[in-house]
């Protein structure tokens, strides 16, 4: 199938270029913008549906939330009063109204187990799940995007099969254990990294918190022996999910790049008379870039999830602790509040990644 | 097998449908039995299936019986794992938790992919505002954070073994309709449906009698792929205490009670990982093979 | 006059489950300032000839002759270090299909700039200059519009000619061309081959045309290379295609259809298994 040619007559192809900007430029930019407000609605249905599906699961559970309100020795006329207060004598479409209009006010109700609403709970402990993600992420970048490139270009060699089983039992090892087996082995037996938490006690709290980031707020104040000591309990769980996030950008780098260095223009770049690091690098590697992307915006998605396991092992105070001594606790609150705001998070990288894509790949329509 | 039986399957002009199935069955197995990981995968999980079968007559000892006498020994000829807290024999429970194991993936390994096949083939076939509908649904399951919304179902529930197994598996299908999805796509338009259709075939036998067995092989490598993930997560809500309540030998929840020893008494933990870990490991190296068996194309790789 | 690449009995091969693959198998030839037609079906070893050349064949692939030199140098497994000096500079390829043999995420501009850049060690300035001075060579008739482009907002003929710029940018000696015009339109396809003819023997370039097509090789090529599972079995000028010798090649001549000679059934191409082996008809 033939596109229309630059040089064709005028009214065929492309119009003539106006003004100092190539107008192949300008024309690929009003293309991306308006396939942005696109985004933007299907973005909006599913932050819709998943306001929804937490509103379902806080109906169908067995707790009477009046009561956990109002305790157990209210009496009937008290009862009512906050049943009504609620809203739930209401249709249940009212409720969700109702539901939906908090949330987007930022109001998650307040948590039973901390007495704080559940906004500021989170506002708190969701930097340290970051923190940890961040990290997390940047090692599974730096080591996972280059051990893959490499795998692919000495494609059956020693490294791509060290590659292979690296991520083979990163796919298989239960991370809970890992992080219990890395904690009796570093901390328990060698002793070369702090223990369970985010801090040890004598530093905790001593740091003004700026960011949220126990790093980053350590080295605004200048106080190193702060940080070394937040880096020292940090090291071991953060290099953890690094560990599970390289498996995956890994082996997905791997697989693009089988796939780019097959391809004609690698044969071109050759031919040109490139250097093998050129050609990897400058031509095979760029055309992955975008879907890499995607890739480490997946990865990082499911740390800030995996880090419901990890923060458990390490006591780290964090999101996915949050959630789970709520969810024992019966705090129902607490769980949807932070359901919402992990779910939330995964739609904006989904975004981000659609968005860098289409900025990213000229062919993007 | 004779030299005949062999030629008969070998064939290249198969005389009726059963030999030529049979010859295809026969050639995906050479295939299969030539990637030597896949056969180790496969190998375990045969003996896993064994042991959860025969549990009672191989572990040494009652899973159950405690005997603080005995508590947190370490592995030695009369406990070969050591025993835990209450001074159960580890072995026999991660013998008796097979059970549990097998039962969580079989059962999750059902539910999804038919939750899947079902609005998958029905969204691509119907297509317009069904398809539309459906795939929205999808999309938003899939921007959850699967152990979190699974974390929620298990809280609004309430934990126990089924209600993981539910959570699971409420949590797991969007893929498995994506996939389907796509394949009907392809298949929906080929000329056989067409001809099927002149013959007067309804969308519902369209649908069971022709698009459906043509899913379900992406769909079981795909299963086989995902069998590690499942039973990691598995695991997971057993460590958080959401999945099989106590005394029930769950791998996951095991885990979780070593935790607290984990400095002194090492192995209450670190026995139940290693199987978890065994029992993944040969769920991906069965996958991996399956999948340049049953879809050579992703064989590439 | 020594020619610009003299080869002799080049042998490609590849390892397989059963043995080893003789993808070519002795083949021999010199090339001068001329326009060489290497003909052949798919398979026949043509393609794998010009990579051999260019030193593309990748391990496992094993490449042999007794003789293969670029202007009295051997350039037989050389390392590849000084393989690369001397690919872009003095022997290029255009191949197939602009649409995969173009980076898709780079401009057209910086795709023509690199490997000129690379061989000439001159300034970006220069080379932006020359990439202009290249696309317009090619008859692009607005340069700096299309050397902001990405590929894929150029058409299949224009993507060739880009193509071709690119390969000619850094002045080589030899252009290996396999089979430039296959992925084309019909329409553009003339025009193509006109602009490639012309730089080329404007240049004073050897020219390696590998394709299928036995009546385009004949008008547009001075001499013939005709090759079957890996040998050349014919070579002959190609103005005197039609006395061809040998059965292959008239078979071949005879599965076209022709105008002024109009005949019920097109004849189906008969091989045997003895041309395999047997030598190159002799030229008359």
């Amino acid at each position: 199938m033939a596109q229309p040619d630059i040089l064709g007559p005028p009214g065929q192809g492309v119009p003539p270029p106006a003004g100092g900007m190539p107008s192949a430029r300008r024309a690929r930019l009003g293309r991306r913008l308006r396939s942005l407000a696109g985004i933007a609605l299907s973005l909006a249905l599913t932050l819709l549906g998943l306001l929804l599906v937490t509103f379902v699961i806080g109906r169908i559970m067995p707790i009477d939330p009046v009561l956990k309100v109002v305790g157990e020795r209210a009496t009937q006329a008290q009862y009512d009063a906050a049943y009504q207060a609620m809203g739930l004598d209401k249709p249940i479409w009212q409720q969700f109204l109702r539901y939906m209009a908090e949330v987007l006010r930022g109001d998650f109700g307040r948590s039973i187990s901390t007495g704080h609403p559940v906004a500021q709970d989170l506002l708190r402990v969701f930097p340290a799940t970051v923190e940890l993600a961040t990290l997390g992420t940047l090692i599974g970048v730096c080591v996972g995007v280059p051990l893959g490139v490499v795998a692919a270009a000495r494609r059956g060699g020693w490294i791509d099969q060290v590659a292979r089983v690296v991520a083979l039992v990163g796919y298989s090892m239960p991370i809970f254990w890992l992080g219990l087996m890395g904690l009796l082995l570093f901390y328990g037996i060698l002793g070369w990294v702090g223990g369970p938490g985010r801090q040890g006690i004598i530093y905790d709290g001593m740091v003004p918190t700026v960011t949220g980031l126990i790093l980053i707020d350590s080295l605004v104040a200048g106080d190193w022996a702060a940080f070394r000591d937040a880096f020292s309990h940090i090291v071991l769980p953060a290099s953890l999910l690094g560990y599970f996030s390289l498996a995956y950008i890994s082996r997905m780098t791997r697989s693009f790049m089988l796939e780019q260095l097959s391809a004609e223009y690698v044969v071109t770049a050759r031919v040109k008379g490139l250097s093998e690091g050129r050609v990897i690098w400058g031509h095979a590697f760029r055309n992955i870039l975008v879907p890499l992307i995607t890739v480490i915006a997946l990865s990082f998605g499911s740390l800030l999830e995996g880090s419901v396991l990890t923060e458990i092992v390490f006591s780290w105070p964090g999101i996915g602790q949050y959630i789970t001594k709520a969810l024992l606790a019966g705090d129902m609150n607490a769980v949807l509040g932070g359901t919402v705001v992990v779910g939330t998070c995964f739609v904006a990288l989904n975004l981000l990644s659609d968005i860098l894509y289409r900025l990213l790949d000229p062919r993007a329509k | 097998m004779t030299q005949t039986t062999r030629a008969w399957l070998l064939s290249d002009a198969p005389q009726t449908r059963r030999q030529a199935r049979l010859g295809a069955l026969y050639q995906g197995w050479l295939t299969f039995r030539a990637n030597r990981l896949a056969m180790v995968g496969l190998a375990i999980l045969v003996l896993l299936v064994l042991v959860a079968a025969f549990a009672p007559w191989i572990a040494p000892q009652n899973p159950y019986a405690q005997n603080l006498a005995e508590r947190l020994r370490p592995p030695s000829a009369q406990h070969w794992l050591g025993t835990d807290a209450l001074g159960r024999d580890i072995l026999s429970r991660l013998i008796f938790g097979s059970r549990v194991t097998l039962f969580i993936v079989g059962t999750v390994a059902l539910i999804a992919p038919v939750i899947g096949l079902f609005v998958g083939t029905v969204a691509g076939f119907a297509a317009g505002w069904v398809d539309q509908v459906l795939m929205r649904i999808t999309d938003i399951f899939l921007a959850f954070p699967k152990l979190i919304l699974a974390l929620a179902f298990v809280a609004a529930l309430g934990p126990s073994i089924g209600n993981a197994v539910l959570a699971l598996a409420l949590t797991s299908w969007p893929p498995y309709a994506r996939l389907a999805r796509a394949e009907t796509l392809t298949i929906r338009n080929a000329d056989y449906i067409a001809a099927a259709r002149l013959q007067g075939a309804g969308p519902l036998r369209l649908l069971i009698g022709h698009v459906w067995p043509l899913c379900v092989s992406s769909l079981i490598v795909r299963v086989a792929l995902d069998m590690a993930g499942i039973i990691l997560s598995a695991a997971g809500l057993g460590f958080l205490g959401l999945g099989a309540q106590p005394p029930m030998p769950e791998w996951g929840a095991m885990i979780s009670d070593g935790r607290s020893y984990i400095l002194d008494f090492w192995w209450v933990a670190a026995m139940p990982g290693m199987a978890i870990f065994v029992v993944s490991l040969a769920f991906n190296l069965l996958g991996d093979g399956l999948r340049d068996v049953l879809d050579p194309k992703g064989a590439r790789e | 006059m020594s020619p610009l690449l003299s080869v002799r009995n080049l042998r490609v091969s590849f390892p397989t489950r059963s043995g080893m693959f003789e993808a070519v198998r002795g083949v021999s030839f010199d090339l001068g300032r001329e326009r060489l037609g290497v003909v052949g079906e798919s398979g026949s070893g043509k393609s794998m000839t010009g990579r051999a050349i260019l030193g593309l064949v990748r391990p496992p692939g094993r490449v042999e002759a007794e003789r293969m030199e670029l202007g009295g140098e051997s350039i037989l497994n050389l390392p590849e270090a000084r393989m690369r000096r001397l690919r872009g500079s003095r022997i290029s390829m255009v191949m197939q299909d602009p649409k995969f043999s173009l980076n898709p995420v780079m401009t057209v501009g910086r795709q023509i700039m690199e490997g000129y850049r690379l061989h000439t060690g001159k300034s970006r300035a220069a080379a932006r200059d020359k990439a202009l001075e290249m696309l317009a060579a090619v008859q692009i008739r607005d340069p700096e519009r299309v050397f902001h482009a990405y590929p894929h907002e150029v058409s299949g003929g224009m993507g060739q000619r880009i193509m071709i710029a690119m390969m000619l940018a850094p002045d080589p000696e030899i252009l290996i061309a396999d089979e430039p015009t296959s992925a084309l339109d019909v329409s553009v396809r003339n025009e193509v081959l006109r602009i490639m003819d012309r730089l080329v023997g404007a240049r004073g370039m050897g020219l390696i045309f590998i394709s299928h097509d036995l009546n385009l090789v004949a008008q547009f090529c001075d001499r013939v290379l005709i090759m079957y599972a890996g040998r050349v079995v014919e070579e002959l000028p190609a103005r005197d295609l039609h006395a061809a010798k040998h059965p292959y090649t008239q078979g071949l001549l005879n599965s076209l259809p022709r105008l002024d000679r109009p005949v019920e059934r097109l004849a189906v191409l008969q091989r045997q298994e003895g041309w395999r082996d047997a030598l190159p008809a002799e030229t008359p």
